[in-house]
């Protein structure tokens, strides 16, 4: 069974040491795009045998659980790792036609496949210290995505993202050490059982903290994401694109794992205080949006908004919660990595990103305004998207527990993303653009068209699908939240399968 | 012998937030050196320290006889160094491109992706 676990994490990193040999030829964006489809096809393999076989682990080198590196995917990890290769192959595909051939040969694609890699390993891996490794691998190929191209804008946006990354690197390493002082073990399956029999469980608390805090700045939640607005609107659109998508949702994805595996004692206080951060990431985040007057700014405070209704379906912590958390997770990704593709073509059409210096491409490109409405609307929990019925969960999960102030928080805030997305809307699309010029979609290069849009209309497809067809997602979504909320077929799978 | 190296991570953390918190940008990479040595330091320490036990194991038997050094917790700071290393070299190259873009390294003047509404 191995092979399935190792595959997803083999591809992308063959693919990039092969894009890195052919960075300054052309084929070397289409070997980017053939590992793309490559992983594609192999998580979805994974999620098969998932789905049809539960938890599934693999011992790295033949070394028994618990003292071993285990891999290890349950229904969360498998839909993260086919998340991640959709995004994957969407931004390739982007790729094509966004990323200059200056940026191609400082190793794009590489970097790329590097990142996409990372941010599989750490949905697969099943100990605490290789989820670190993971962390770092993904961390650098970040950096070098982040300042490609040395733009003055990017070079301050990365010493910030540096910065702050670095420092949550260091607490989550100091708590993995703790950890593991005080308990011998750093297998999370083992961990879950041995953590409740320590007898100091004030220590196992604080540590609970201290990993709250290193995965909370990786997910950029209140009062930790003042790094990402800082930099997310400074790279290339398909490094923001997949930024926006999947980076902070490792942390949201460390987050959860944590807590409902390992740190479930003391419920009452740490899931409190998760609460509530969930409650100001959302207020702070769809403020600091309104306050904003360009694109990808915009889009980046949502995503410390949306960051926080996540976070709310773990904190409230029953079974309607989790499966809310587990499909906004999935919802989240396509919509946020689709908003920052359509962000990217509205600056090659129109030549900026400042709302008041661009305009008039409903008029001009209507297809593109079609397709930013439905990611946009998403994002607000218009009905019948994909953004509805997440909302719905959580606010459902919130009023079932009595928790009224927290579910009119998240009502409040879904109407105030609408509020940003009519300013988007209404300055991007509707106004005429204030230097009198049509952005029309022929002022793109002959075939630079394409591959902007297929990956748009592919992921806008993909949202409506979810919003037309949610019962097989919800299902999907109950069965994962099952599992987390009653580990022990993880448990027993990973220290099982020792033989 | 844990009780002293505790301290010692107590005062490199002390350190190295002091040095975070200055404002400089030269002045946070070396606070991240000193965070980040006693991150390692506290790997070492939570394996618990033992004097002159390497953890061998003699010849014909199973597993190391008597109380000998954890060796997890080496492995574990090995690989937490190499890697910091990596990334530390990283940070101090942004930090001299930084400084050859704006001139400074003061953090507070840093603000060409966040530009002062006010500034205009």
């Amino acid at each position: 069974m191995s092979w399935v676990l190792s595959i997803p994490l083999i591809i992308p990193f063959a693919t990039a040491v092969v894009a890195f040999l052919l960075r300054d030829r052309s084929s070397g964006r289409w070997v980017s795009v053939l590992g793309s489809v490559l992983s594609l096809l192999a998580s979805g393999v994974l999620m098969a045998v998932v789905w049809r076989d539960g938890v599934i682990a693999a011992q790295m080198g033949q070394w028994a659980a618990p003292f071993g590196i285990t891999l290890v995917a349950d229904l969360l990890s498998a839909v993260m790792v086919v998340i991640t290769a959709i995004t994957g192959l969407a931004v390739a595909v982007y790729a094509l036609s966004d990323i200059t051939e200056e940026q191609e040969s400082m190793g794009y694609h590489a970097l790329f496949q590097v990142l996409i890699g990372g941010v599989t390993g750490a949905f697969l891996t099943g100990d605490l210290f290789n989820l670190y490794v993971w962390f770092e691998v993904m961390l650098i190929s970040s950096f070098g995505l982040l300042v490609l191209g040395n733009g003055r804008e990017q070079i301050d946006g990365g010493v910030k993202y540096v910065a702050l990354n670095l420092v949550s690197t260091v607490l989550f390493l100091t708590g993995t050490g703790l950890l593991y002082g005080l308990t011998g073990t750093l297998n999370l399956a083992d961990l879950a059982v041995v953590v409740p029999q320590v007898e100091n469980q004030g220590l196992v608390t604080v540590i609970a903290i201290l990993f709250m805090i290193a995965f909370g700045m990786k997910a950029a939640v209140f009062p930790l994401f003042f790094w990402l607005p800082a930099s997310y609107h400074t790279p290339a659109f398909s490094v923001s694109a997949v930024f926006a998508g999947l980076l902070t949702k490792v942390g949201v994805y460390a987050l959860i794992r944590m807590f409902t595996l390992v740190f479930t004692g003391d419920r009452g206080f740490t899931h409190e205080i998760l609460l509530w951060v969930a409650c100001a990431t959302m207020v702070t985040g769809v403020l600091g949006a309104a306050a904003q007057n360009d694109f990808r700014k915009i889009l980046s405070f949502h995503i410390v908004s949306q960051i926080g209704y996540m976070i709310l379906g773990l904190a409230l912590f029953t079974p309607l919660a989790i499966v809310g958390a587990v499909f906004y997770l999935v919802h989240h990704i396509i919509v946020k990595a689709n908003l920052f593709l359509v962000s990217g073509v509205a600056q090659r059409l129109t030549g900026s990103t400042e709302l008041s210096r661009i305009g008039g491409l409903y008029k001009s490109a209507p297809l593109l305004a079609v397709l930013f409405l439905v990611p946009a609307f998403s994002l607000a929990g218009f009905p019948p998207l994909s953004g509805f019925w997440a909302k719905y969960i959580l606010v459902k999960a919130s009023l079932d527990v009595e928790a009224w102030f927290v579910a009119f928080i998240a009502l409040a805030v879904g109407l105030l993303t609408i509020f940003s997305m009519t300013k988007i809307w209404g300055e991007v699309f509707w106004k005429p653009h204030p230097e009198g010029i049509d952005p029309e979609m022929t002022r793109l290069p002959r075939g630079a068209a394409w591959p902007l849009m297929l990956p748009i209309a592919a992921m806008a497809a993909l949202t409506v699908a979810i919003g037309l067809f949610p019962e097989p997602f919800v299902a999907f979504a109950e069965r994962s939240a099952a599992q987390l909320l009653d580990p022990s077929d993880y448990i027993a799978t990973v220290l099982g399968s020792a033989r | 012998m844990e009780v002293v190296v505790s301290v010692l991570v107590g005062v490199l953390f002390a350190a190295a937030v002091y040095m975070m918190l200055a404002g400089n940008l030269l002045r946070f990479l070396l606070g991240l050196i000193l965070i980040s040595n006693g991150a390692n330091l506290a790997i070492f320490a939570a394996g618990r320290l033992t004097a002159g036990a390497p953890p061998l194991i003699p010849e014909g038997a199973d597993e190391p006889i008597g109380l000998v050094a954890n060796a997890l917790p080496q492995a574990l700071v090995l690989t937490a160094i190499v890697i910091g290393f990596g990334l530390f070299a990283f940070a101090l190259v942004l930090a001299l491109r930084a400084y050859w873009t704006f001139g400074t390294l003061e953090t507070d003047e840093m603000r060409a992706a966040e530009p002062r509404e006010d500034a205009k």
